[in-house]
This record gives C-alpha cells, structure tokens and sequence, in this order.
C-alpha cells in the first residue's frame, strides 16, 4: 500500500514548485502526532511569505465574466482577461494545485479510499432513487424534534419563506455561515432589498460580501484574490490599513468588525453538508466554526437544505465525513462536524428544504447523478482550465467541473457555452469523491446542446462542413492534395475561423513535404503495383 | 494476424514521420499490415464539439474501411478512444461494433496484444519527459493516473524502459492536461496556450531534452508552445523512438 502513493510524488516535485507567494515548505508550526505538517484547514493549505506588501508589485484584481442577461457567458474572454493577471493566475493556479496535492497525499494514505467513494456514490444513488420516502422520513423527524419545517419549489420561495420567518419574529439582522444554496438563490441581494442585514460569517464569503461579488469557489469563496485585494476590499469597507496585508491582521479585523454583528444578530442561518433522514438533523462541516455561530448564538435559528443532501442513516454520515473534507483540503476531518437537531430551550429552529431545480435534474437520464455532489470542490481544484481562467469567468453559481454539468440544468442558453471550456481530461471524475462521471456528462452535455442548436451556428457550420469532408475521401484528398501540403487544409481542421487562434499563441506546425498518404502511394504501391 | 494501420488526419497532414515510423515497427514484428486507402479521420473533432449527426457519415466510412482486420492499430489515444468510446452516431451493427473493439492503439498493442520484450534496434540516450493524452490516460487506461488509490504501472514507461540509454524524467505534474483538448485549442487559445506553456515549462525545468508522447497531437501544441517561449525542447512521437529513429 505505501509503495503506491510513494509513487505519486515525483521526485523533487516540492522544490520545483516555486511561487514566490509562497514560504519555503519547512513551516515547523503545527505538526502532528506522526510528525508531518497539519493541513487541516484552508489557511493552511499555503503558507504566507513574510514579505511586506508595499515592496511587492500591485496587480488589479480582474474581474468575473460579463453577464448579459440571458446570453451565453464568454468564458474565454473573461479568462483570457484573468490570464492577463499574472499574479493572480499563478497564486489560483499553485494555491489549488496544493490543494489538489494535498487531497493525494491523504487520499492515498487510506488503503480503502476507492471502495469508500464507491459506498459513498452508491449510498447517494439509493438515497436520490428513493428521495421522496427520505425526504417524508426528515421531515416527520425534523418536526418531531420540535423544528419548524418549510418546502420551497425554487429561490424566490426559499427567499420569501425565510423573509417571512424574519418578519414573524421582527428579527431585521441576521448571520451566516457559507451556502451554495442561499448563493443559488440570489438570497443575500433579495434580503437587502426588503430591508435585513445580512453578515456573513466564513471569512472568505465575508471578503467577497464586502467587495460585492460573487464566491469564485465553493470551499475557498476568495482563492482568486490576493492578499493585498483583500486589504484594499477591508480598507474599503471596515477602515483598515490599505498597505498592511499581514494575514493575521487581516483576520483579526474581520472578526473585531464581524463579532459585535453576531452577538446583536436577530437571527442565524446556516446551509447544510448533510441532512440525516432518521435523525431529522442537519450536518455542517467547517473549519472555523462559523456555522456553529450562525447556528447557536441568536434565538432564532434557520437551515437551507437543497433536498439532494439527504442521506438516510446517521451511521452512513462516516463515509461522507472521511472523504469531503480528504478531498476537499487534504485534511482528515474538518474541525468542526455540527449536528443541528432541534431548537434550544427558549429558541426556535426552521428548515426550509429547497428543490429549485433538483427534481427536474432528477429526471435527467444522463445528468441526475450530478446531484450525488457534495461539494467539495476537488474537481474544480484538479481542473486545469478553472485554475488558469479563475471562478468568476464562468459567470455561474457554480464553477469549474461540477459548474459545467448542473450549470445548464438552471439556464440552457446562458451557460450553453460552459460544457466547452473543458478539455474533458477526465481528472475531475477521477478526483470526484462520490463518482460523478463528471467529463462524460461535460461530452454529454455537448452533444445535447449541439442537438437543441445552442451552440453558435457558425461553429455547427464548421463542423458541418468539416464532416462532409472526412466522410468522402475524394474531397479530403483534394483538399490535403492539390499541393500535397496540410497547410491547405489547416483552416478546416486547426484555424478554420478566419482569426487564426492557433497561430496568435503559438506557433504553426511547419507543413510536411508530403503527407502519409502520398509516401505511401510513392513508396509502397508502385512496388506491388497496386493503384490508388 | 492481420493488421489495419489508421493513420489519423492530423499525423498524416503533418506528422507523416509518425505514419511511417508506426508501420515500419509493426512490419518488423512480421505481421501483415494494411493500409486502406480511402480512411481520413475517426469523427473525434466533431463528436467533441457535440456535432454527433455532422460526424456520422465519417463514421461509417472508418467503420467501412476497417472492417475485416483482426486488429486496427493506431498511433493516437485520442483517436482510439473515440473509436472504442464515442463511434456512436451510426447503428451499432455487429460490423460497427467489432471494429470498435478490435481498435488499439499502438503502445496498448505492443503491450498487451504483441506483448513484446525488446526492441533491440533502438537506442535513445537522451533525457525524456513523457507526455501522458488525456485520452490515452485516463480514457483508454494507459496507466495509473495520479488521482487513483491503486498500485502504479503505466504501460508507455514500461514499453520505453525496453530502448537502450533512455532517461525518464519526473515532472512537477506529471499527468496534468497539457491544454490542447482538441478544438479547445482553437475556441479557447488563450487558456489552451497558458496550459502549453506551463506544460513545457515543467518539461523543461526538468531537465528534459525530448518530449515523447503516444499523441501527436497533444505533441504539435506543446511544440508551438515551446517554440514560442523559445524552449530549446524536441518532440518526437514513441513510433519513432521506438522503431529506432535516431533522434
Ligand atoms: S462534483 Fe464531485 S469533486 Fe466536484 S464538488 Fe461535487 S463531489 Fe466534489
């Protein structure tokens, strides 16, 4: 077993990873019982370089992709813009390759690791195959642990229940922990916008809350800026000092500034990891406790639970907790693993289960084990593409892998140009915890959007085109032929748009004397004879 | 054993040495080779664009050209995944489907087919650093890819192992998409470039002289990279090193 994952650590693979961000990898801060380096939570996944921030270069944070109401996103463009950052492409690009790394390293250092993701997708598959019978078993657990439990068809609904809940109580503050849900649905700009504050309570969401965007991933919501954004974003908006970007005064702000939010709040939400059908409880995994805040300091206390978090046993929640936080970070176990149950003496506790949109996915033949997700994030840290181009460039929820395969499940024409910035190099699949046959969906998708003609008419016509050519030899000869040189048909086949994309980047393949074909003719054919 | 030689487009529009090197290492085993004369392409750059009913017809065409062969042998993963995996547009008669499973590409071929043991004509004593396809990696099961909790073997190294005075370098990310994903190549150049910059930098700082890859492919973008960034790096596909070029 150990000779396997000596295996995956090249030789002399840690030296050659320079980033100049980065302290050299000798960190004796926190070690372990076996003596290697703790990496239990996000901060530790890269250790900060000492360097003061006015001697190092400054770069503008580039921003996300263009979002034009329902027109498909330019993911290309906005991460040629990212790549054109390339401070910030390199700090993304090595930040989530370590993470990626660290994910082997404890992946491997678990004999059972493949069968544990085998169990972990098979229990996902019974569970959403019968998700009706779990979903009545929560709910008659939930209530009677004495929780309040709401169903919302889509976001509006989520929005409007948990404003209710809100008003009921004249609660106008609340807090939270981190929620791809609430993200989905548009939860925090709705809130403004009937009057509640909302504070978010995971540091890397707080970030992002402030600068007024969105998360760029799913477990790090920040990964994509530097730590001198984050100090002109906090010199923005809490007053901080601009050019101190000392993580630790960083942190240290956030929380002066967030506490007193989370002592006076109204109110307290968190999303959820895992929902226990026989139990009715909601689990939450995170590394700074903030859910645990969120979720046990104001009197009234809320959980958003998209309804494919199910899973039926609370014994079953073990497999899910050895493989997301492995996968995630390359840690063993979050630090903290809550279960929320019921409310405390003198609080109440609502859960509004969320479909929006996850029936439907649930009907897609092809597509429906995408909602097996549990959001840890691995594909979209193996994923060489989203580490290049950055969360924000897909315009979506949802980025990277996972991004592309339930993105157009939400809107076909808006995100109909996500399944192709991929190079479908089956990492993600492979890194995938629960199994999702994630870059097979990625071909899938491609094929069911060519089909429904959402891909650009002009890339259909080339292939139309390019099609009609390969299946009728005589042309294709013709085409490579008349000078024997591939350069006649290189606009078909590598630059057949009149921009030339392959020669801007790189340069062009030098055209052969001849191709195979004609060699062969020459060579092989006149000495048996043979015609042609 | 007869064999039918599928010489993809790309390799026989710009990568002809390649054609040849594969045919001329497959002779050297004996066995009877064919080339049809009429093949152009495995469908893969329309299929992977979702254009399943534009490829359809190119399709049938392979399938007509190759049927009968008790093998058909390519230099390209790429390719022969998309013939095992994805030549699905047209029915799927008992033709269709027995020459979707006697498809192989060349490494697997020699491999596991030939099961061969040496290749005494060759020599290459130079510094390599091997490109893994994606295709060939994880589609087709070349080796064991880094994400996997299984033991390693990796069918390519154990082949070029076999040629005299080969040095095989390790990368920093050693299966890492090196960004040509087909026509990704061409809608997405500015990501596809970055990541054939990367990968030819982890080549290079290895200490490689020579980049060698069962895709030529995956081998004429990372040379354009290279030559950009003015890389002093060669490339050069494992038909040639194996049949003994001699670099
Ligand atoms: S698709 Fe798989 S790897 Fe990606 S976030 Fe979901 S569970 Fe994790």
């Amino acid at each position: 077993m150990s000779s396997a994952s000596d295996e995956l650590r090249p030789r002399g693979a840690e030296e050659r990873l320079v980033n100049p961000e980065v302290a050299k990898a000798g960190d004796e801060s926190e070690r372990g019982q076996d003596g290697g380096r703790l990496a239990h939570a996000e901060g530790a996944s890269r250790p900060l370089s000492a360097e003061p921030a006015a001697r190092r270069e400054r770069e503008p944070q580039p921003r996300g992709a263009k979002i034009r109401g329902d027109r498909p996103i330019d993911q290309a463009e906005a991460a040629e813009r990212f790549l054109a950052a390339p401070l910030h492409q390199k700090a993304h690009d090595e930040r989530l390759w370590d993470l990626r790394k660290k994910r082997d390293a404890a992946a491997h250092g678990i004999p059972e690791w493949e069968e544990l993701r085998e169990l972990a997708s098979q229990i996902k598959a019974h569970t959403l195959s019968n998700l009706d019978t779990y979903l009545e078993q929560f709910e008659a657990a939930a209530k009677a642990n004495g929780v309040h439990v709401h169903w919302a068809a889509d976001g509006a609904e989520h929005n409007r229940i948990v404003h209710a809940i809100m008003r009921d109580h004249g609660a106008r503050t609340l807090i939270k922990s981190k929620s791809m849900l609430t993200e989905e649905c548009g939860f925090r700009h709705y809130m403004a916008g009937v009057g509640i504050e909302i504070i978010e309570t995971d540091l890397g969401e707080r970030i992002q809350q402030l600068d007024a965007e969105e998360p760029s991933h799913i477990v790090v919501p920040a990964v994509h800026k530097t730590r001198l954004d984050v100090a002109e974003v906090f010199a923005r908006t809490l007053g901080t000092d601009p050019d101190n970007d000392d993580v630790h005064y960083l942190a240290e702000s956030q929380r002066e500034t967030t506490r007193p939010h989370i002592l006076s709040a109204d109110a307290g939400m968190t999303g959820c990891n895992f929902a226990v059908a026989e139990t009715g409880s909601v689990v939450t995994c995170t590394n700074e406790g903030n859910a645990d805040l969120s979720g046990n300091v104001p009197k009234l206390q809320i959980h958003s639970i998209g309804i494919e978090k199910l899973i039926p046993r609370i014994e079953y929640l073990g497999v899910f907790i050895r493989l997301l936080s492995r996968s995630a970070l390359g840690s063993p176990i979050t630090q903290y693993t809550s279960h929320f149950r019921g409310p405390r003496a003198g609080t109440e506790m609502h859960m509004v289960l969320v479909d929006n949109g996850r029936s439907a996915r649930l009907g897609m033949e092809e597509f429906w084990t995408s909602l097996k997700c549990i959001r840890c994030a691995a594909c979209m840290n193996t994923c060489p593409v989203y580490r290049r181009s950055g969360g924000l460039s897909y315009g979506a929820t949802y980025a990277g892998p996972i991004g592309l395969i339930i993105d157009p499940t939400y809107n076909k024409r808006k995100y109909s140009t996500l399944p192709f910035s991929s190079t479908m190099n089956g990492s993600c699949t492979n890194v995938c915890p629960v199994k999702i046959n994630i870059h097979e969906q990625i071909f899938a998708w491609r094929k069911v959007l060519a089909e429904e003609h959402y891909i650009p008419a002009l890339k259909q016509g080339m292939m139309k085109a390019a099609g009609a050519v390969l299946a009728r030899p005589a042309a294709y000869r013709a085409a490579i032929g008349a000078a024997d040189s591939a350069l006649k048909v290189l606009p078909r086949f590598a630059v057949y748009n009149p921009l030339n994309t392959w020669g801007k980047k790189r340069e062009m393949p030098e055209a052969p004397r001849e191709t195979f074909h004609a060699w062969y003719k020459r060579e092989r054919l006149k000495k048996t004879g043979q015609d042609a | 054993m007869r064999v039918g030689l599928f010489v993809p487009c790309y390799v026989d529009a710009f990568e002809p040495e390649v054609g040849i090197a594969t045919l001329e290492l497959l002779e050297r085993f004996g066995l009877d080779v064919s080339y049809p004369f009429d093949q152009t392409c495995c469908g893969q750059p329309m299929t992977n664009t979702g254009c399943h009913a534009e490829a359809a017809a190119t399709e049938a065409l392979f399938v007509k050209n190759f049927t009968g062969f008790d093998y058909v042998v390519a230099p390209s993963g790429s390719c022969v995944h998309q013939v095992r995996e994805h030549l699905t547009a047209i029915p799927q008669t008992p033709e269709v489907k027995a020459v979707r499973e006697r498809t192989f590409e060349l490494v697997e071929f020699l491999h596991d087919v030939l099961k061969v043991e040496a290749f005494p004509w060759a020599s290459f004593p130079h510094r390599v650093a091997y490109h893994a396809n994606c295709n060939a990696l994880r589609g087709i099961g070349h080796a064991r890819p880094s994400e996997i909790q299984k033991p390693f073997f990796s069918k390519p190294l154990d082949i070029l192992r076999k040629v005299e005075g080969i040095e095989i370098v390790d990368l920093a990310r050693p299966d890492e998409c090196c960004g040509f994903g087909g026509t990704f190549s061409v809608f997405e150049p500015a990501v596809s470039a970055k990541m054939g910059y990367d990968k030819v930098a982890d080549q290079s700082r290895a200490g490689a002289a020579y980049v060698v890859s069962a895709d030529s492919s995956c081998l004429m973008h990372q040379k354009g990279c290279a030559e950009r960034l003015g890389m002093p790096l060669k490339f050069i596909h494992i038909a040639q090193v194996l049949n003994g070029a001699a670099a």
